[in-house]
């Protein structure tokens, strides 16, 4: 099965980057943005939903200074962004194919 | 004499100042990351740079290399341990040490000489200095910013564990309480993000990093024989 999981900094930690991208916006015009935080996302394709937990705090996430979220299933299906209407498979084969 | 191991890991850049820098006060030869014989060493150096590309995060994944577990061992048998930049990254990754490096708050990479402090004297890396001592190194490091949380640093405080600080106003990266390098609680490892092995002569600037590496060469070489 699919997993997906979402690393952030830990409440309360400074985020340079994401202040460096939340003081970037408004220069584009994006204005009333606050609270920007970035963090990493990790795809998985696994049998045992189960050993996640310990593989994040044991290699994906640093629990002193992260958070992870682990999300599994079809929710885990990978964020693109498909053209109204498309089909979660054709969305598949497109992928597949921009990877080659 | 003092023999010193420096780990080289596919990535890292400043093995090789590390080796001359254990080399004008001792003996010194490279350790392979995939090498896990440390049969003869005093100290292990792990140095500078991005090992295996800091995927991940700084020193994730380095701190799996089969020399890193060996490192491990010679640690817990009580040979002095000194990471240096990527190499702290390392240890912390490897729970060598506490805390955790986070990216400098300016989101930069910082590349400046700096001024020390020495808060501890009592460990294998400052015996050759005083309590207060300043030392001039340089720092080279996008991910710098050491943290942990409050209660834990009031007990590195309290325990001793807090060997280096930036000099008031000279914090490079926004480090906690400004601490620069700090011990394990055996007191045999420790880490720091300041570079000692690029300041060990007065030709570029200072050699105030080599009374780290000369702290350990004039102990009594004790490690080799096992704890």
């Amino acid at each position: 099965m699919k997993a997906r999981v979402l690393i952030r900094p830990k409440e309360g930690i400074l985020d340079p980057q994401g202040k460096a991208v939340e003081r970037a916006l408004p220069a584009l015009g994006f204005d009333g943005v606050s609270d920007v935080r970035v963090g990493r996302l990790v795809e998985i394709e696994t049998d045992d939903a189960e050993s996640l937990p310990a593989l994040c705090e044991q290699l994906l996430a640093n629990p002193l200074i992260e958070d992870y979220e682990i999300v599994i299933g079809s929710d885990a299906a990978p964020a693109t962004v498909t053209e109204p209407g498309a089909d979660p498979a054709a969305a598949d084969a497109k992928r597949s194919t921009s990877r080659e | 004499m003092t023999v010193f191991g420096v780990v080289q890991f596919p990535g890292s850049c400043d093995e090789r100042d590390a080796l001359h820098a254990c080399g004008m006060v001792g003996d010194a030869r490279m350790v392979w990351h995939e090498d896990t014989d440390l049969d003869g060493l005093d100290a292990v150096i792990v140095p500078g740079g991005f090992s295996y590309g800091d995927y991940l995060r700084a020193g994730a994944i380095a701190r799996f290399s089969p020399a890193m577990g060996a490192v491990a061992d010679f640690a817990a048998a009580g040979g002095p341990v000194l990471g240096i930049c990527n190499g702290f990254q390392v240890l912390c990754e490897a729970g060598l040490l506490p805390g955790a490096l986070l990216p400098n708050d300016a989101v930069r990479f910082v590349c400046r000489q700096v001024e020390l402090v020495v808060e501890n004297d009592e460990t294998p890396f400052t015996a050759e200095c005083v309590a207060g001592d300043r030392l001039s190194v340089p720092v080279k490091h996008m991910t710098g910013r050491f943290f942990a949380p409050q209660a834990q640093l009031d007990e590195l405080e309290a325990a001793g564990q807090v060997v280096l600080r930036y000099a008031p106003g000279d914090n490079p990266n926004g480090s906690v309480r400004n601490i620069a390098g700090v011990r394990n609680e055996a007191g045999n490892v420790m880490g720091l993000m300041p570079h000692p092995e690029h300041a060990v002569d007065p030709l570029t600037g200072s050699a105030d990093g080599l009374r780290l590496f000369a702290s350990v060469a004039a102990r009594e070489p004790v490690a080799a024989a096992g704890p």
